[in-house]
C-alpha cells in the first residue's frame, strides 16, 4: 500500500501576495482517508494557517465544496483513494471571488437564492386549527428530488456560463424555485416565474449539462431549468393566444 | 449569514480569476457542448439550401435543372457530407437530452427516461420511412 500522497494545494494570502500560489504537502495515505482529512492533517501538523470551510463531514451542510483534480467536488466525500497514485490537486471553486486559500465568497449565490422567493408562498394561510397541509406520496415526489440541494455551489463552479455571465442566477437557485413551484402546497409559482424569465434567468442557460453531473445530491438542475424553459414557452405561448380570462 | 450582511461587489483583496476565452478546451464535455452549439450552423445551412430549393422550383424547370447540377458538383456534395455528420450529432445528442425537458407523469409516476427518448427515435424512424417512401414512389 502506498505510504504517502502528494496534495498540490492553492493557497492566496491577500496580505502576502496578489496572485494564488501553489503548497505542495505530504501526507500520510489512509484507506478511510477523504480529501477533507488530508486537509486536516495539514491543518493540524504541517501548516496551520491553510484555510477551508467544513462542518459536517458527511455530505450534508454543503460547505466543504473545492476543485478536486479540476472537478468541482464536495471534499469530505471524495477518498484518497480515488485519486491514487497522486498528486492530487485542491483549489478553491471557480467564478467565486477568493477570500483565502481555498475559502470562497458565496454571498452573491445567497443574494440570487433569496431572489427566487425559495420558500411557500400561499394567497390564504389557512389557520392553524385546520390542521396541516396533507400531501399524497406523489405529490411529495413531484419535488422531492429539487428539495435534496445542500446549496454547496458545486454546480456553479461547473457552470461555464455563470463564469461568462457572472449575473446570472444560476443552477442551484432555479431548482430550488422549481423545488416550490413544484410543491402542492405552494401558489408562488407565477411570482417566480417572473424573475426567472428576465434576463439573467433561466434563458441564459444553455444547457451545457455540468451542473447535474457534479451534483452530489443527484438534484439535476440542468434538468429543472430545462422544465422551467418549457413552462415558462407554454406560458408565453398562452398569453399571445389566450384571452385574459383564460390563462 | 445575518439579513445585513454586505456584499462588497469589488472588494479588493478578494482574488478574481478570469474566464479564459479557451474555458471550453478545459474538457470533454465542455468541447461537446460548444460542438454541439456549433451544429446549429449547419442545420441552417439544409434551411437554407430547401428554401433555395423551393424558389428555384416555384421559378420552373430551368431554374430547378440548375439547382440540381448545382448540388451535383464535388463542392456541394463535400458540404452536404460534413453537415450531415453534424446534423446527425445535433440530433442524437438533443434526442439523448429530451427527458431533461420533457417530464411526462403519467398516474403519479414520472416516465422512464429512456422512454422519452425511445418516442423521439420512433417518431424520428416513421417520420424517416414516410420521407423515403414518397421519395422513392414519385421514381
Ligand atoms: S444543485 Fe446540487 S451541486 Fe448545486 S448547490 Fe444544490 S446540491 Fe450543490
Ligand atoms: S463537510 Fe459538510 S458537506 Fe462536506
Amino acid at each position: 500500500m502506498q505510504p504517502a500522497v502528494t496534495l498540490r494545494v492553492t493557497r492566496y494570502r491577500p496580505e502576502q501576495e496578489s496572485e494564488p500560489t501553489l503548497a505542495t504537502y505530504e501526507v500520510p495515505y489512509r484507506k478511510d482517508w477523504v480529501v477533507l482529512d488530508a486537509l486536516n492533517y495539514i491543518k493540524d501538523t504541517l501548516d496551520g494557517s491553510l484555510s477551508f470551510r467544513w462542518s459536517c463531514r458527511m455530505g450534508v451542510c454543503g460547505s466543504c465544496g473545492m476543485k478536486v483534480n479540476g472537478s468541482p467536488k464536495l471534499t469530505c466525500a471524495s477518498f484518497l483513494s480515488d485519486s491514487l497514485p497522486g498528486p492530487i490537486r485542491v483549489e478553491p471553486l471557480d467564478y467565486f471571488p477568493v477570500v483565502r486559500d481555498l475559502v470562497v465568497d458565496m454571498s452573491d449565490f445567497m443574494r440570487k437564492l433569496k431572489k427566487v422567493k425559495p420558500w411557500i408562498i400561499r394567497h390564504d394561510e389557512r389557520p392553524l386549527a385546520e390542521g396541516e397541509y396533507l400531501q399524497t406520496p406523489d405529490q411529495l415526489d413531484a419535488y422531492k428530488q429539487f428539495s435534496m440541494c445542500i446549496n454547496c455551489m458545486l454546480c456553479y463552479s461547473a457552470c461555464p456560463i455563470y463564469g461568462l455571465e457572472p449575473s446570472f442566477i444560476g443552477p442551484a437557485a432555479i431548482a430550488l424555485a422549481q423545488r416550490y413551484n413544484m410543491d402542492s402546497r405552494d401558489e408562488g409559482a407565477p411570482e417566480r416565474l417572473e424573475i426567472l424569465s428576465e434576463h439573467d434567468g433561466i434563458w441564459q442557460c444553455t444547457f451545457v449539462g455540468e451542473c447535474t453531473k457534479v451534483c452530489p445530491k443527484h438534484v439535476d438542475p440542468a434538468g429543472a431549468i430545462q422544465q422551467y424553459k418549457l413552462t415558462g414557452a407554454i406560458h408565453w405561448l398562452k398569453s399571445l393566444l389566450l384571452p385574459r380570462g383564460a390563462r | 449569514m445575518s439579513a445585513e450582511a454586505h456584499y462588497t461587489p469589488y472588494h479588493p483583496r478578494w482574488y478574481r480569476r478570469r474566464v479564459s476565452v479557451w474555458w471550453w478546451l478545459q474538457n470533454r464535455a465542455y468541447a461537446g457542448f460548444v460542438l454541439r452549439e456549433l451544429t446549429s450552423v449547419f442545420v441552417a445551412f439544409f434551411a437554407g439550401v430547401t428554401l433555395w430549393q423551393l424558389r428555384t422550383l416555384a421559378q420552373g424547370p430551368d431554374a430547378y435543372a440548375r439547382f440540381l447540377a448545382c448540388l451535383g458538383t464535388p463542392l456541394f456534395v463535400a458540404l452536404h457530407a460534413v453537415a450531415f455528420l453534424f446534423v446527425l450529432f445535433h440530433s442524437i445528442t438533443w434526442f439523448n437530452l429530451a427527458p431533461k425537458a420533457v417530464v411526462v407523469r403519467l398516474s403519479g409516476k414520472r416516465v422512464p427516461d429512456w422512454v422519452v427518448v425511445g418516442l423521439n427515435y420512433a417518431a424520428w424512424l416513421v417520420l424517416s420511412g414516410a420521407v423515403a417512401l414518397i421519395v422513392l414512389r414519385g421514381r
